[in-house]
């Protein structure tokens, strides 16, 4: 098992705010709109050197997506900051009549997703999002693991032409992708090359992933690892070649097990290779408050569940 | 620029493309275009400073957003007659593979139409979007929006309203179809409106009113008049009386012909109100 480590905890929250900033110094079309969150989207810096580009649209998300979509026309590149709760199912219709049916260059960003947002609860914690973006046809969606690589991911996205769902969190997680990497939108990135079992990781579940499969190699079995960040399009190729070679497959996901990443990785192998494939996702269910911690060990998100479905995965082959 | 006759002509022209489109595929909706036939030819052949070729950016140019999506017959109607795309495509309207969509969309790439509207709501925050882009890209050109009195019950129209004010959004001409009918029956009924000037006031807009917005004229000086007040720090309202149906006698002042064809029987009786000017489609 490669070994990885990491000097700091970081939020991918924060790999968006520097990449936001980054792309403000040298992209003059970048411009960058938030609903009353500019601190917790970390989008205080690209306001404060941008001014005349950003703008504060108040809690008023409907609005926010359809000025996005406007602000394509005359050419600029519009980032959209609010929670992922707010940036896709309350604003579902705008998004998909605005600006995918449109065909608008708008980067719809969204952070806090998932359980780990934590104490706030439920009302806070969209598990459905992936599923609701990556059923608009045209939408890209992408879900990353931690700060260096959501940096790279919002840079990326500014040269992409179309609209994309980007995705992120809140907590401190480890930081172990390389700083300044190069970021290849719909390109899954090996990081365990093992024989017995893929498993296939998204956002946070990543790092998780990691640990599952060093907790497998003490058990002599080899993992290989794939950090999928992103879900659509999905890295087809990617994909059937490491079940071709390992004839198993677990998935993991900070999201429902329907619509999510399980889904999309089942339906490339039903078509192609049928596999056993175990789902690491909620159970088509909402979340609570809790630590993240306690909220993923709660909903069976953390490496000791992937590790069991690792297992059963081999079981089933 | 085409003297008055030219524009009646037009106008009476429009109509007829509006009944027959609708005809042809017994569906649409021809009570609001007919209603708002004058402002369309007036906005498209006098107000407003446009490039001769379509270019989706409108930069350096007039943009028009149309928000009420419904009523493309009129829409699509003075985009072809204004030499955006052939005229003999309105008869593809509502059809299988055609980019004359039920609802306006850029999805088929028709020229003149830069975002999908249908779904009520959304169009004042899109034009209000290519305002500031305009503004950031120092172009002195101006957004001009339509939007259906009854469309006003949606939510976001005020999200919009209120950031327009807010950020003093003063390249922006909003006008509202004030024919006071929706599918239902009339706003009073349904969900009445209010007071909508004092509403679109109170937002700190400017606001202004064309009583007689079935006529051409007053349209056009209406419309000068509020073009003349953008750039002072407030955006702009104008509230345009109209008659849904407007010219045929029959399907004015009701709200049955809002989503309703014509039979062959209501189709000629109304095109005998409306005799052939520029040449059918």
């Amino acid at each position: 098992m490669k070994k990885y480590t990491y000097t700091d905890k970081k939020d991918t929250r924060s790999g968006f705010g520097a990449g936001l900033t980054e792309l403000g110094r040298k992209n003059p079309n970048v411009v960058a709109l938030c609903a009353d969150l500019t601190g917790s989207l970390k989008m205080d810096e690209f306001a404060e050197e941008n001014p005349e580009r950003f703008f504060q649209v108040g809690i008023a998300e409907a609005n926010m997506m359809g000025l996005a979509a406007g602000l394509t026309i005359g050419g600029k590149i519009p980032f959209t900051g609010t929670f992922a709760n707010f940036s896709t199912g309350r604003v579902y219709d705008q998004i998909r009549q605005s600006i995918a049916y449109s065909d608008k260059n708008v980067k719809i960003c969204a952070s806090h997703a998932g359980l780990t947002l934590g104490e706030d609860g439920a009302t806070h914690q969209i598990l459905e999002d992936i599923g609701l973006m990556k059923m608009l046809p045209g939408m890209t969606v992408i879900n990353t693991c931690d700060f260096n690589q959501t940096k790279a991911a919002t840079l990326a996205i500014a040269e992409h032409e179309g609209p994309v769902y980007l995705r992120f969190g809140r907590p401190k997680v480890p930081n172990f992708t390389p700083e300044n990497q190069n970021f290849e939108i719909g390109k899954a990135i090996m990081l365990n090359e093992g024989k017995d079992v893929t498993i296939i990781a998204t956002g946070h579940l990543v790092w998780e992933a990691i640990e599952a499969g060093e907790k497998l190699a003490e058990q002599g079995i080899e993992a290989e690892i794939i950090n999928i960040h992103t879900i659509k399009p999905i890295d087809r190729e990617a994909i059937l070649t490491s079940a071709a070679k390992t004839g198993c497959v677990v998935t993991a996901e900070e999201h429902n097990f329907l619509g999510g990443l399980g889904e999309s990785v089942a339906r490339v192998l039903a078509e192609e290779r049928p596999t056993p494939q175990e789902f690491i996702a909620t159970q088509d269910t909402f979340g609570e408050s809790g630590t993240p911690e306690q909220l993923m060990e709660k909903y069976g998100l953390n490496s000791d569940n992937i590790v069991k479905a690792a297992l059963k995965a081999i079981e089933r082959k | 620029m085409p003297d008055t006759q030219q524009l009646k002509d037009l106008t009476v022209q429009v109509r007829r493309d509006i009944l027959r489109m609708v005809h042809a595929v017994n569906s649409g909706h021809p009570g609001g275009s007919l209603g708002c036939t004058e402002f369309f030819v007036a906005m498209y052949n006098e107000i407003m400073e446009l490039k001769d070729e379509f270019h989706m950016d409108g930069k350096d140019e007039d943009v028009f957003i149309l928000s009420n999506g419904h009523i493309s017959p009129v829409f699509y109607s003075v985009l072809a007659r204004r030499g955006y795309f052939p005229v003999e495509e309105l008869k593809t309207f509502r059809k299988i593979n055609s980019r004359l969509q039920g609802h306006p969309t850029t999805h088929e790439g028709l020229p003149g139409v830069r975002i999908a509207s249908g779904s009520l709501g959304q169009g004042m925050s899109v034009a209000l979007g290519i305002a500031l882009g305009k503004k950031l890209n120092n172009d002195d050109h101006l957004v001009y929006s339509l939007h259906g009195d009854g469309e006003l019950q949606e939510g976001q129209n005020w999200e919009a309203i209120m950031f327009a004010a807010g950020n003093k959004v003063d390249n922006i001409v909003a006008t509202v179809d004030y024919n006071g009918q929706q599918i239902d029956g009339s706003t009073d009924n349904v969900l009445p409106l209010g007071d909508l000037k004092a509403k679109f006031e109170s937002f700190g807009w400017d606001v202004m009113e064309i009583k007689e917005g079935n006529d051409l004229g007053a349209i056009i000086e209406g419309m000068k008049e509020a073009k003349s007040r953008t750039g002072k720090g407030k955006p702009v309202a104008v509230l345009l009386h109209t008659v849904m149906g407007n010219g045929v006698d029959f399907m004015m002042h009701t709200h049955a012909w809002h989503g309703k064809a014509p039979n062959d029987e209501q189709l000629a009786t109304a095109l005998e109100q409306n005799p052939e000017t520029l040449g059918d489609y």
